[in-house]
Protein backbone atom coordinates (compact mmCIF):
# COMPACT_ATOMS: atom_id res chain seq x y z
CA UNK A 1 0.00 0.00 0.00
CA UNK A 2 1.37 3.37 -0.98
CA UNK A 3 1.43 5.78 1.87
CA UNK A 4 0.45 9.36 1.20
CA UNK A 5 1.20 11.80 3.97
CA UNK A 6 -1.97 13.76 4.72
CA UNK A 7 -0.42 15.71 7.59
CA UNK A 8 3.27 16.55 7.93
CA UNK A 9 5.05 18.12 10.85
CA UNK A 10 8.44 19.50 9.95
CA UNK A 11 10.71 20.51 12.86
CA UNK A 12 7.81 21.94 14.83
CA UNK A 13 8.43 23.66 18.17
CA UNK A 14 5.96 25.38 20.44
CA UNK A 15 6.29 27.11 23.77
CA UNK A 16 3.42 28.51 25.88
CA UNK A 17 3.79 32.09 26.98
CA UNK A 18 5.57 32.41 30.30
CA UNK A 19 6.80 28.81 30.25
CA UNK A 20 10.49 28.02 30.11
CA UNK A 21 10.18 24.59 28.60
CA UNK A 22 9.00 23.81 25.13
CA UNK A 23 5.66 22.02 25.03
CA UNK A 24 6.78 20.62 21.69
CA UNK A 25 10.42 20.48 20.84
CA UNK A 26 11.55 19.98 17.25
CA UNK A 27 8.92 17.43 16.30
CA UNK A 28 8.94 15.86 12.84
CA UNK A 29 6.62 13.13 11.58
CA UNK A 30 4.02 12.30 8.95
CA UNK A 31 0.46 11.06 9.30
CA UNK A 32 -0.72 8.93 6.39
CA UNK A 33 -4.00 9.05 4.59
CA UNK A 34 -6.50 6.51 5.91
CA UNK A 35 -4.51 5.40 8.92
CA UNK A 36 -5.54 5.28 12.55
CA UNK A 37 -2.74 6.91 14.47
CA UNK A 38 -2.65 6.95 18.25
CA UNK A 39 -0.55 9.62 19.94
CA UNK A 40 0.13 8.56 23.51
CA UNK A 41 1.97 10.15 26.40
CA UNK A 42 1.41 11.04 30.05
CA UNK A 43 -0.33 14.27 31.10
CA UNK A 44 1.96 17.12 30.09
CA UNK A 45 3.93 15.18 27.45
CA UNK A 46 2.85 17.57 24.70
CA UNK A 47 0.20 15.43 23.05
CA UNK A 48 -2.68 17.85 23.53
CA UNK A 49 -0.55 20.76 22.34
CA UNK A 50 -0.09 18.77 19.18
CA UNK A 51 -3.86 18.58 18.70
CA UNK A 52 -4.13 22.35 19.11
CA UNK A 53 -1.43 22.95 16.53
CA UNK A 54 -2.93 20.57 13.99
CA UNK A 55 -6.18 22.46 14.07
CA UNK A 56 -4.61 25.91 14.15
CA UNK A 57 -5.81 26.74 17.65
CA UNK A 58 -2.15 27.62 18.26
CA UNK A 59 0.64 28.24 15.79
CA UNK A 60 4.15 26.81 16.09
CA UNK A 61 6.98 29.25 16.77
CA UNK A 62 9.27 27.19 14.60
CA UNK A 63 8.77 24.66 11.86
CA UNK A 64 5.91 24.00 9.51
CA UNK A 65 2.74 21.93 9.47
CA UNK A 66 1.18 20.85 6.19
CA UNK A 67 -2.36 19.48 6.01
CA UNK A 68 -3.65 17.95 2.75
CA UNK A 69 -0.76 19.64 0.96
CA UNK A 70 -1.58 23.10 2.31
CA UNK A 71 0.87 24.83 4.67
CA UNK A 72 -1.01 25.72 7.84
CA UNK A 73 -1.02 29.44 8.57
CA UNK A 74 -3.43 32.17 9.52
CA UNK A 75 -4.84 32.50 6.02
CA UNK A 76 -5.21 28.80 5.26
CA UNK A 77 -6.63 27.92 8.66
CA UNK A 78 -10.32 28.23 7.74
CA UNK A 79 -9.83 25.94 4.81
CA UNK A 80 -7.90 23.47 6.93
CA UNK A 81 -10.47 23.41 9.71
CA UNK A 82 -13.02 22.20 7.17
CA UNK A 83 -10.80 19.19 6.61
CA UNK A 84 -10.04 18.41 10.25
CA UNK A 85 -12.79 17.62 12.70
CA UNK A 86 -12.02 17.63 16.38
CA UNK A 87 -13.68 15.93 19.33
CA UNK A 88 -12.59 17.11 22.77
CA UNK A 89 -12.39 15.47 26.17
CA UNK A 90 -15.36 16.84 28.05
CA UNK A 91 -18.76 15.76 26.68
CA UNK A 92 -20.49 18.66 28.43
CA UNK A 93 -18.32 21.39 26.98
CA UNK A 94 -19.04 20.70 23.34
CA UNK A 95 -22.79 20.27 23.24
CA UNK A 96 -24.08 23.54 21.79
CA UNK A 97 -27.55 22.61 20.52
CA UNK A 98 -30.70 22.23 22.60
CA UNK A 99 -31.42 18.83 21.06
CA UNK A 100 -29.35 16.09 19.45
CA UNK A 101 -30.31 17.04 15.89
CA UNK A 102 -29.78 20.77 16.52
CA UNK A 103 -26.36 20.04 17.85
CA UNK A 104 -25.33 18.16 14.73
CA UNK A 105 -26.88 20.81 12.50
CA UNK A 106 -24.94 23.60 14.17
CA UNK A 107 -21.74 23.18 12.19
CA UNK A 108 -23.63 22.72 8.92
CA UNK A 109 -25.59 25.91 9.51
CA UNK A 110 -22.34 27.74 10.10
CA UNK A 111 -21.10 26.59 6.73
CA UNK A 112 -24.35 27.56 5.02
CA UNK A 113 -25.28 24.07 3.86
CA UNK A 114 -28.74 24.15 2.17
CA UNK A 115 -31.53 22.93 4.40
CA UNK A 116 -32.49 19.80 2.48
CA UNK A 117 -28.95 18.58 2.35
CA UNK A 118 -28.51 19.50 5.98
CA UNK A 119 -31.45 17.34 7.10
CA UNK A 120 -30.01 14.45 5.13
CA UNK A 121 -26.51 14.84 6.54
CA UNK A 122 -27.78 15.14 10.12
CA UNK A 123 -29.76 11.93 9.68
CA UNK A 124 -26.88 10.09 8.06
CA UNK A 125 -24.24 10.97 10.55
CA UNK A 126 -26.48 10.28 13.55
CA UNK A 127 -27.38 6.95 12.02
CA UNK A 128 -23.70 6.03 11.79
CA UNK A 129 -23.11 6.66 15.48
CA UNK A 130 -26.41 4.90 16.35
CA UNK A 131 -28.01 8.02 17.76
CA UNK A 132 -30.74 8.47 15.15
CA UNK A 133 -33.40 7.22 17.57
CA UNK A 134 -32.73 10.16 19.86
CA UNK A 135 -33.02 13.12 17.48
CA UNK A 136 -35.09 15.27 19.82
CA UNK A 137 -33.40 14.39 23.08
CA UNK A 138 -32.01 17.17 25.19
CA UNK A 139 -28.38 16.89 26.27
CA UNK A 140 -29.08 16.41 29.97
CA UNK A 141 -30.93 13.19 29.17
CA UNK A 142 -27.88 11.70 27.49
CA UNK A 143 -25.01 9.74 28.96
CA UNK A 144 -21.45 10.90 28.43
CA UNK A 145 -20.89 8.28 25.76
CA UNK A 146 -24.02 9.36 23.91
CA UNK A 147 -22.96 13.01 24.04
CA UNK A 148 -19.55 12.14 22.65
CA UNK A 149 -21.18 10.21 19.83
CA UNK A 150 -23.31 13.25 19.01
CA UNK A 151 -20.11 15.31 18.97
CA UNK A 152 -18.60 12.82 16.54
CA UNK A 153 -21.71 12.96 14.37
CA UNK A 154 -21.49 16.76 14.38
CA UNK A 155 -17.93 16.54 13.15
CA UNK A 156 -18.65 13.84 10.58
CA UNK A 157 -21.59 15.77 9.12
CA UNK A 158 -19.02 18.28 7.90
CA UNK A 159 -17.28 15.47 5.98
CA UNK A 160 -13.74 16.04 7.13
CA UNK A 161 -10.79 14.02 5.81
CA UNK A 162 -9.26 13.82 9.27
CA UNK A 163 -10.79 13.44 12.71
CA UNK A 164 -8.81 14.21 15.87
CA UNK A 165 -9.99 12.68 19.13
CA UNK A 166 -8.36 14.61 21.94
CA UNK A 167 -8.78 12.23 24.89
CA UNK A 168 -12.38 11.91 23.73
CA UNK A 169 -13.02 8.79 25.80
CA UNK A 170 -11.13 9.61 28.98
CA UNK A 171 -14.12 10.99 30.88
CA UNK A 172 -16.44 8.13 29.94
CA UNK A 173 -17.37 4.95 31.75
CA UNK A 174 -16.27 1.65 30.15
CA UNK A 175 -19.55 1.25 28.30
CA UNK A 176 -19.43 4.81 26.94
CA UNK A 177 -15.84 4.29 25.87
CA UNK A 178 -16.71 1.13 23.97
CA UNK A 179 -19.65 2.85 22.26
CA UNK A 180 -17.50 5.73 21.06
CA UNK A 181 -14.69 3.49 19.81
CA UNK A 182 -17.20 1.29 17.98
CA UNK A 183 -18.59 4.36 16.24
CA UNK A 184 -15.14 5.45 15.15
CA UNK A 185 -14.34 1.99 13.87
CA UNK A 186 -17.55 1.92 11.82
CA UNK A 187 -16.84 5.32 10.30
CA UNK A 188 -13.30 4.34 9.48
CA UNK A 189 -14.30 1.16 7.73
CA UNK A 190 -16.78 3.00 5.53
CA UNK A 191 -14.56 5.67 4.09
CA UNK A 192 -10.96 6.72 3.85
CA UNK A 193 -11.04 8.71 7.03
CA UNK A 194 -7.79 9.43 8.84
CA UNK A 195 -8.13 9.09 12.61
CA UNK A 196 -5.72 10.71 15.03
CA UNK A 197 -6.50 9.63 18.54
CA UNK A 198 -4.72 11.37 21.37
CA UNK A 199 -4.99 9.18 24.41
CA UNK A 200 -3.30 7.66 27.41
CA UNK A 201 -5.41 4.55 27.19
CA UNK A 202 -3.09 1.88 25.88
CA UNK A 203 -5.93 -0.57 25.24
CA UNK A 204 -7.38 2.01 22.90
CA UNK A 205 -3.99 2.65 21.28
CA UNK A 206 -3.55 -1.10 20.77
CA UNK A 207 -6.31 -0.95 18.15
CA UNK A 208 -4.56 1.75 16.10
CA UNK A 209 -2.46 1.05 13.00
CA UNK A 210 0.44 3.00 14.38
CA UNK A 211 1.42 4.61 17.67
CA UNK A 212 3.56 7.63 18.46
CA UNK A 213 4.81 7.91 22.04
CA UNK A 214 5.42 11.47 23.23
CA UNK A 215 7.61 12.42 26.14
CA UNK A 216 8.76 15.87 27.26
CA UNK A 217 7.59 17.48 24.04
CA UNK A 218 9.46 15.08 21.77
CA UNK A 219 8.61 11.98 19.80
CA UNK A 220 10.05 9.26 21.98
CA UNK A 221 9.18 6.26 19.84
CA UNK A 222 7.08 5.51 16.79
CA UNK A 223 5.83 2.23 15.38
CA UNK A 224 3.13 -0.40 15.15
CA UNK A 225 1.55 -1.63 18.40
CA UNK A 226 3.96 -4.62 18.28
CA UNK A 227 6.97 -2.32 18.32
CA UNK A 228 5.58 0.03 20.95
CA UNK A 229 4.47 -2.64 23.40
CA UNK A 230 7.86 -4.31 23.16
CA UNK A 231 9.11 -1.21 25.02
CA UNK A 232 7.64 -2.93 28.07
CA UNK A 233 8.79 -1.40 31.37
CA UNK A 234 9.93 1.70 29.55
CA UNK A 235 6.28 2.56 28.92
CA UNK A 236 5.60 2.45 32.65
CA UNK A 237 8.58 4.70 33.29
CA UNK A 238 7.04 7.13 30.81
CA UNK A 239 3.89 7.26 32.94
CA UNK A 240 1.96 4.91 30.69
CA UNK A 241 0.95 1.31 31.10
CA UNK A 242 1.17 -1.93 29.16
CA UNK A 243 -1.93 -3.61 27.77
CA UNK A 244 -3.50 -6.46 29.66
CA UNK A 245 -2.62 -9.09 27.04
CA UNK A 246 1.08 -8.20 27.33
CA UNK A 247 0.98 -8.46 31.11
CA UNK A 248 -0.72 -11.82 30.81
CA UNK A 249 1.78 -13.04 28.21
CA UNK A 250 4.67 -12.00 30.46
CA UNK A 251 3.20 -13.81 33.45
CA UNK A 252 2.75 -16.91 31.29
CA UNK A 253 6.37 -16.58 30.14
CA UNK A 254 7.45 -16.79 33.78
CA UNK A 255 5.53 -20.06 33.99
CA UNK A 256 7.52 -21.40 31.07
CA UNK A 257 4.95 -20.89 28.31
CA UNK A 258 6.73 -19.78 25.14
CA UNK A 259 4.70 -17.60 22.80
CA UNK A 260 5.37 -16.74 19.16
CA UNK A 261 5.86 -13.02 19.64
CA UNK A 262 5.92 -10.31 22.22
CA UNK A 263 2.67 -8.52 21.47
CA UNK A 264 -0.45 -10.55 20.94
CA UNK A 265 -3.98 -9.22 21.20
CA UNK A 266 -6.18 -11.02 23.70
CA UNK A 267 -7.79 -13.04 20.91
CA UNK A 268 -4.40 -14.02 19.51
CA UNK A 269 -3.16 -14.99 22.93
CA UNK A 270 -6.16 -17.22 23.54
CA UNK A 271 -5.64 -18.88 20.16
CA UNK A 272 -1.96 -19.53 20.87
CA UNK A 273 -2.75 -21.04 24.23
CA UNK A 274 -5.31 -23.26 22.58
CA UNK A 275 -2.77 -24.39 19.97
CA UNK A 276 -0.16 -24.88 22.67
CA UNK A 277 -2.46 -27.18 24.55
CA UNK A 278 -3.50 -29.25 21.54
CA UNK A 279 0.18 -29.88 20.74
CA UNK A 280 0.94 -31.24 24.16
CA UNK B 1 -16.90 5.64 62.60
CA UNK B 2 -19.60 3.25 61.47
CA UNK B 3 -22.08 4.22 58.80
CA UNK B 4 -25.21 2.31 57.91
CA UNK B 5 -28.11 2.77 55.58
CA UNK B 6 -31.20 0.76 56.32
CA UNK B 7 -34.05 0.53 53.83
CA UNK B 8 -33.25 3.95 52.49
CA UNK B 9 -35.38 5.47 49.77
CA UNK B 10 -34.85 8.82 48.12
CA UNK B 11 -37.28 10.59 45.81
CA UNK B 12 -36.21 13.65 43.93
CA UNK B 13 -38.79 16.44 43.90
CA UNK B 14 -41.18 14.41 46.02
CA UNK B 15 -44.87 15.32 45.78
CA UNK B 16 -44.47 17.18 42.51
CA UNK B 17 -45.30 16.01 39.00
CA UNK B 18 -41.54 15.55 38.50
CA UNK B 19 -41.21 13.06 41.33
CA UNK B 20 -38.68 10.33 40.59
CA UNK B 21 -37.37 7.53 42.77
CA UNK B 22 -33.58 7.60 42.72
CA UNK B 23 -32.91 4.80 45.20
CA UNK B 24 -35.14 2.40 47.08
CA UNK B 25 -34.76 -0.11 49.87
CA UNK B 26 -31.01 0.40 50.02
CA UNK B 27 -29.35 -1.24 53.01
CA UNK B 28 -25.58 -1.02 53.32
CA UNK B 29 -23.32 -1.45 56.36
CA UNK B 30 -19.98 0.28 56.41
CA UNK B 31 -18.23 -0.62 59.68
CA UNK B 32 -15.27 1.54 60.65
CA UNK B 33 -12.14 0.62 58.69
CA UNK B 34 -13.96 -0.88 55.70
CA UNK B 35 -12.78 -0.25 52.15
CA UNK B 36 -15.96 -0.48 50.13
CA UNK B 37 -16.38 -0.15 46.40
CA UNK B 38 -19.73 1.07 45.12
CA UNK B 39 -20.28 0.06 41.53
CA UNK B 40 -22.98 0.73 38.99
CA UNK B 41 -23.70 2.35 35.67
CA UNK B 42 -24.38 6.01 35.20
CA UNK B 43 -27.88 6.53 36.60
CA UNK B 44 -27.82 3.48 38.89
CA UNK B 45 -28.24 5.62 41.98
CA UNK B 46 -24.72 5.45 43.34
CA UNK B 47 -24.29 9.23 43.44
CA UNK B 48 -27.53 9.51 45.39
CA UNK B 49 -26.25 6.96 47.90
CA UNK B 50 -22.99 8.90 48.14
CA UNK B 51 -24.82 12.08 49.08
CA UNK B 52 -26.51 10.31 51.99
CA UNK B 53 -23.16 9.36 53.48
CA UNK B 54 -22.62 12.81 54.92
CA UNK B 55 -26.22 13.93 55.07
CA UNK B 56 -26.18 16.12 51.98
CA UNK B 57 -29.47 14.38 51.25
CA UNK B 58 -32.03 13.29 53.77
CA UNK B 59 -33.77 9.99 52.99
CA UNK B 60 -37.46 10.10 52.12
CA UNK B 61 -37.78 6.68 53.82
CA UNK B 62 -35.48 4.61 56.01
CA UNK B 63 -32.65 5.54 58.33
CA UNK B 64 -29.07 6.63 57.75
CA UNK B 65 -26.75 6.26 60.74
CA UNK B 66 -23.49 8.18 60.65
CA UNK B 67 -21.57 7.45 63.83
CA UNK B 68 -24.12 8.10 66.56
CA UNK B 69 -26.23 10.45 64.45
CA UNK B 70 -29.45 9.22 62.93
CA UNK B 71 -30.79 10.89 59.82
CA UNK B 72 -34.43 10.14 59.06
CA UNK B 73 -37.08 11.60 56.85
CA UNK B 74 -39.32 14.40 58.07
CA UNK B 75 -37.04 15.51 60.85
CA UNK B 76 -35.13 18.73 61.19
CA UNK B 77 -31.43 18.08 61.12
CA UNK B 78 -29.57 20.66 63.10
CA UNK B 79 -25.81 21.10 63.26
CA UNK B 80 -24.68 18.64 60.65
CA UNK B 81 -21.25 20.26 60.63
CA UNK B 82 -19.56 17.60 62.79
CA UNK B 83 -20.89 14.89 60.48
CA UNK B 84 -19.59 16.66 57.40
CA UNK B 85 -16.20 17.19 58.98
CA UNK B 86 -15.85 13.50 59.72
CA UNK B 87 -17.03 12.36 56.30
CA UNK B 88 -14.98 13.94 53.55
CA UNK B 89 -16.22 13.63 50.00
CA UNK B 90 -13.93 13.93 47.01
CA UNK B 91 -16.41 14.64 44.23
CA UNK B 92 -15.86 13.78 40.59
CA UNK B 93 -13.52 16.26 38.93
CA UNK B 94 -12.91 18.01 42.26
CA UNK B 95 -10.59 20.49 40.55
CA UNK B 96 -13.71 22.23 39.23
CA UNK B 97 -14.36 23.34 42.80
CA UNK B 98 -11.07 25.15 43.32
CA UNK B 99 -11.75 28.84 43.76
CA UNK B 100 -9.19 30.61 45.94
CA UNK B 101 -6.31 32.86 44.87
CA UNK B 102 -3.61 30.54 46.12
CA UNK B 103 -3.27 26.83 46.71
CA UNK B 104 -2.73 27.40 50.42
CA UNK B 105 -5.91 29.47 50.82
CA UNK B 106 -7.84 26.84 48.96
CA UNK B 107 -6.63 23.98 51.13
CA UNK B 108 -7.12 25.77 54.47
CA UNK B 109 -10.63 26.94 53.56
CA UNK B 110 -12.23 23.63 54.54
CA UNK B 111 -10.57 23.09 57.91
CA UNK B 112 -11.00 26.77 58.90
CA UNK B 113 -14.64 26.54 57.97
CA UNK B 114 -14.88 23.79 60.58
CA UNK B 115 -13.27 25.99 63.23
CA UNK B 116 -9.63 24.92 62.96
CA UNK B 117 -7.17 27.75 63.72
CA UNK B 118 -5.33 29.28 60.80
CA UNK B 119 -1.97 28.13 62.14
CA UNK B 120 -3.16 24.54 62.50
CA UNK B 121 -4.84 24.66 59.10
CA UNK B 122 -1.60 25.78 57.46
CA UNK B 123 0.24 22.93 59.14
CA UNK B 124 -2.35 20.51 57.84
CA UNK B 125 -2.13 21.99 54.36
CA UNK B 126 1.59 21.19 54.22
CA UNK B 127 1.04 17.66 55.41
CA UNK B 128 -1.84 17.11 52.99
CA UNK B 129 0.28 18.35 50.08
CA UNK B 130 2.97 15.86 51.03
CA UNK B 131 0.40 13.06 50.98
CA UNK B 132 -0.76 13.93 47.49
CA UNK B 133 2.82 14.16 46.27
CA UNK B 134 3.18 17.91 45.77
CA UNK B 135 5.92 20.21 47.10
CA UNK B 136 5.41 23.21 49.38
CA UNK B 137 6.57 25.61 46.68
CA UNK B 138 3.15 25.22 45.14
CA UNK B 139 1.40 26.81 48.17
CA UNK B 140 1.72 30.37 46.91
CA UNK B 141 0.72 29.61 43.33
CA UNK B 142 -2.70 30.18 41.88
CA UNK B 143 -4.49 26.85 41.54
CA UNK B 144 -5.48 27.91 38.03
CA UNK B 145 -1.86 28.00 36.86
CA UNK B 146 -1.41 24.31 37.63
CA UNK B 147 -1.74 21.34 35.32
CA UNK B 148 -4.93 19.28 35.45
CA UNK B 149 -3.26 16.52 37.45
CA UNK B 150 -1.84 18.99 39.98
CA UNK B 151 -5.21 20.70 40.36
CA UNK B 152 -6.79 17.34 41.11
CA UNK B 153 -4.21 16.72 43.82
CA UNK B 154 -4.70 20.14 45.39
CA UNK B 155 -8.45 19.56 45.54
CA UNK B 156 -7.88 16.19 47.22
CA UNK B 157 -5.46 17.82 49.69
CA UNK B 158 -8.28 20.20 50.65
CA UNK B 159 -10.40 17.23 51.72
CA UNK B 160 -7.51 15.48 53.50
CA UNK B 161 -6.75 18.67 55.48
CA UNK B 162 -10.14 18.31 57.17
CA UNK B 163 -8.79 15.05 58.60
CA UNK B 164 -11.95 13.05 58.00
CA UNK B 165 -12.51 9.60 59.50
CA UNK B 166 -14.43 8.46 56.47
CA UNK B 167 -13.43 9.35 52.97
CA UNK B 168 -15.78 9.04 50.02
CA UNK B 169 -14.21 9.03 46.56
CA UNK B 170 -16.35 9.57 43.48
CA UNK B 171 -14.32 8.37 40.48
CA UNK B 172 -11.19 10.04 41.86
CA UNK B 173 -8.95 9.16 38.93
CA UNK B 174 -11.23 9.91 35.96
CA UNK B 175 -9.24 11.59 33.20
CA UNK B 176 -5.81 10.97 34.74
CA UNK B 177 -3.03 9.12 32.94
CA UNK B 178 -2.08 5.61 34.11
CA UNK B 179 0.74 6.79 36.37
CA UNK B 180 -1.39 9.49 37.98
CA UNK B 181 -4.20 7.01 38.44
CA UNK B 182 -1.99 4.50 40.21
CA UNK B 183 -0.33 7.13 42.41
CA UNK B 184 -3.67 8.53 43.59
CA UNK B 185 -5.21 5.09 44.22
CA UNK B 186 -2.12 3.90 46.11
CA UNK B 187 -2.09 7.10 48.15
CA UNK B 188 -5.70 6.62 49.24
CA UNK B 189 -5.00 2.99 50.04
CA UNK B 190 -2.03 3.79 52.27
CA UNK B 191 -3.99 6.55 54.05
CA UNK B 192 -6.78 4.05 54.53
CA UNK B 193 -4.37 1.62 56.19
CA UNK B 194 -2.25 4.10 58.15
CA UNK B 195 -5.09 6.10 59.62
CA UNK B 196 -7.62 3.33 59.87
CA UNK B 197 -10.06 5.28 57.73
CA UNK B 198 -13.23 3.98 56.20
CA UNK B 199 -13.03 4.41 52.46
CA UNK B 200 -15.93 4.32 50.03
CA UNK B 201 -14.88 4.27 46.41
CA UNK B 202 -17.49 4.98 43.77
CA UNK B 203 -16.07 3.59 40.56
CA UNK B 204 -16.66 2.08 37.14
CA UNK B 205 -13.39 0.23 37.37
CA UNK B 206 -13.83 -3.42 38.27
CA UNK B 207 -10.02 -3.57 38.34
CA UNK B 208 -9.81 -1.06 41.19
CA UNK B 209 -12.72 -2.65 43.03
CA UNK B 210 -11.06 -6.08 42.86
CA UNK B 211 -7.65 -4.70 43.85
CA UNK B 212 -8.46 -2.39 46.74
CA UNK B 213 -11.86 -3.10 48.22
CA UNK B 214 -12.75 -5.63 50.88
CA UNK B 215 -16.46 -5.16 50.22
CA UNK B 216 -18.22 -4.49 46.93
CA UNK B 217 -21.76 -3.20 46.53
CA UNK B 218 -23.33 -3.24 43.08
CA UNK B 219 -26.26 -0.99 42.26
CA UNK B 220 -28.67 -1.06 39.39
CA UNK B 221 -31.78 1.02 38.80
CA UNK B 222 -31.68 2.49 42.28
CA UNK B 223 -31.33 -0.80 44.13
CA UNK B 224 -28.55 -2.87 45.59
CA UNK B 225 -28.41 -6.01 43.48
CA UNK B 226 -25.30 -7.64 44.87
CA UNK B 227 -22.92 -7.24 47.78
CA UNK B 228 -20.02 -9.21 49.11
CA UNK B 229 -16.24 -9.62 49.03
CA UNK B 230 -14.50 -9.35 45.63
CA UNK B 231 -14.15 -13.15 45.60
CA UNK B 232 -17.87 -13.59 46.18
CA UNK B 233 -18.88 -10.92 43.68
CA UNK B 234 -16.70 -12.18 40.86
CA UNK B 235 -17.29 -15.88 41.50
CA UNK B 236 -20.19 -15.71 39.04
CA UNK B 237 -18.92 -13.44 36.27
CA UNK B 238 -21.49 -14.61 33.71
CA UNK B 239 -24.25 -13.36 35.97
CA UNK B 240 -22.59 -9.94 36.22
CA UNK B 241 -22.18 -9.73 32.47
CA UNK B 242 -25.84 -10.65 31.97
CA UNK B 243 -26.68 -7.64 34.08
CA UNK B 244 -24.67 -5.50 31.69
CA UNK B 245 -21.78 -5.05 34.11
CA UNK B 246 -18.11 -5.42 33.44
CA UNK B 247 -15.81 -7.90 35.09
CA UNK B 248 -12.08 -7.38 35.67
CA UNK B 249 -9.90 -7.91 32.60
CA UNK B 250 -8.29 -10.96 34.12
CA UNK B 251 -11.69 -12.59 34.66
CA UNK B 252 -12.86 -11.70 31.17
CA UNK B 253 -9.70 -13.24 29.77
CA UNK B 254 -10.19 -16.41 31.76
CA UNK B 255 -13.74 -16.77 30.41
CA UNK B 256 -12.54 -16.20 26.86
CA UNK B 257 -9.88 -18.85 27.25
CA UNK B 258 -12.21 -21.36 28.90
CA UNK B 259 -14.65 -20.99 26.06
CA UNK B 260 -12.00 -21.52 23.41
CA UNK B 261 -10.44 -24.50 25.13
CA UNK B 262 -13.72 -25.94 26.30
CA UNK B 263 -12.58 -26.58 29.86
CA UNK B 264 -13.18 -24.78 33.12
CA UNK B 265 -10.37 -23.91 35.46
CA UNK B 266 -12.52 -24.70 38.47
CA UNK B 267 -12.39 -21.26 40.05
CA UNK B 268 -12.21 -17.60 39.11
CA UNK B 269 -8.81 -15.97 39.51
CA UNK B 270 -8.55 -12.27 40.34
CA UNK B 271 -4.84 -11.75 39.74
CA UNK B 272 -2.74 -12.20 36.62
CA UNK B 273 -0.15 -14.24 38.54
CA UNK B 274 -2.64 -16.75 39.87
CA UNK B 275 -4.37 -17.08 36.53
CA UNK B 276 -1.08 -17.53 34.67
CA UNK B 277 -0.15 -20.42 36.98
CA UNK B 278 -3.47 -22.13 36.48
CA UNK B 279 -3.34 -21.61 32.72
CA UNK B 280 0.26 -22.82 32.47
CA UNK B 281 -0.59 -26.00 34.28
CA UNK B 282 -3.68 -26.50 32.11
CA UNK B 283 -2.04 -25.99 28.72
CA UNK B 284 1.11 -27.95 29.54
CA UNK B 285 -1.09 -30.84 30.54
CA UNK B 286 -0.08 -30.71 34.19
CA UNK B 287 -2.41 -31.84 36.91
CA UNK B 288 -4.01 -29.07 38.85
CA UNK B 289 -4.23 -29.31 42.57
Amino acid sequence: MKKNPIVSLDHVSFQYEGHEQYALNNVTFDIYEGEWLAIVGHNGSGKSTMAKLLNGLQFPQQGEITVCGIPLNETSIWDIRRRIGMVFQNPDNQFVGTTVEDDVAFGLENYGVPREEMVQRVQDSLHKVKMDQLLHQEPHHLSGGQKQRVAIAGVMALRPSIIILDEATSMLDPRGRAEVLDSIRTLKSEKSLTVISITHDLEEAAKADRIIVMNKGKVFQEGTPDVIFAMDEQLIQLGLDIPFSVKMAKALGKQGIKLSKYYLSEEELVTELWTYRSHM
Amino acid sequence: MDISLSHVEYRYQAKTPFERIAIQDVSIDIPSGTYMALIGHTGSGKSTVLQHLNALLQPTKGIVKIGDREIKSRQKNKSLKPVRQKVGIVFQFPEHQLFEETVEKDIIFGPMNFGVSEEEARKRARLALKHVGLGEEILTKSPFDLSGGQMRRVAIAGVLAMEPEVIVLDEPTAGLDPRGRKEIMDMFYSLHKERGLSTILVTHSMEDAARYADQIVIMQQGMVIKKGTPEEIFSDPIDLMKMGLDVPEVVRFQLMLEEKIGTHLGQIYLSIEELSMAVASLVSGGVRS
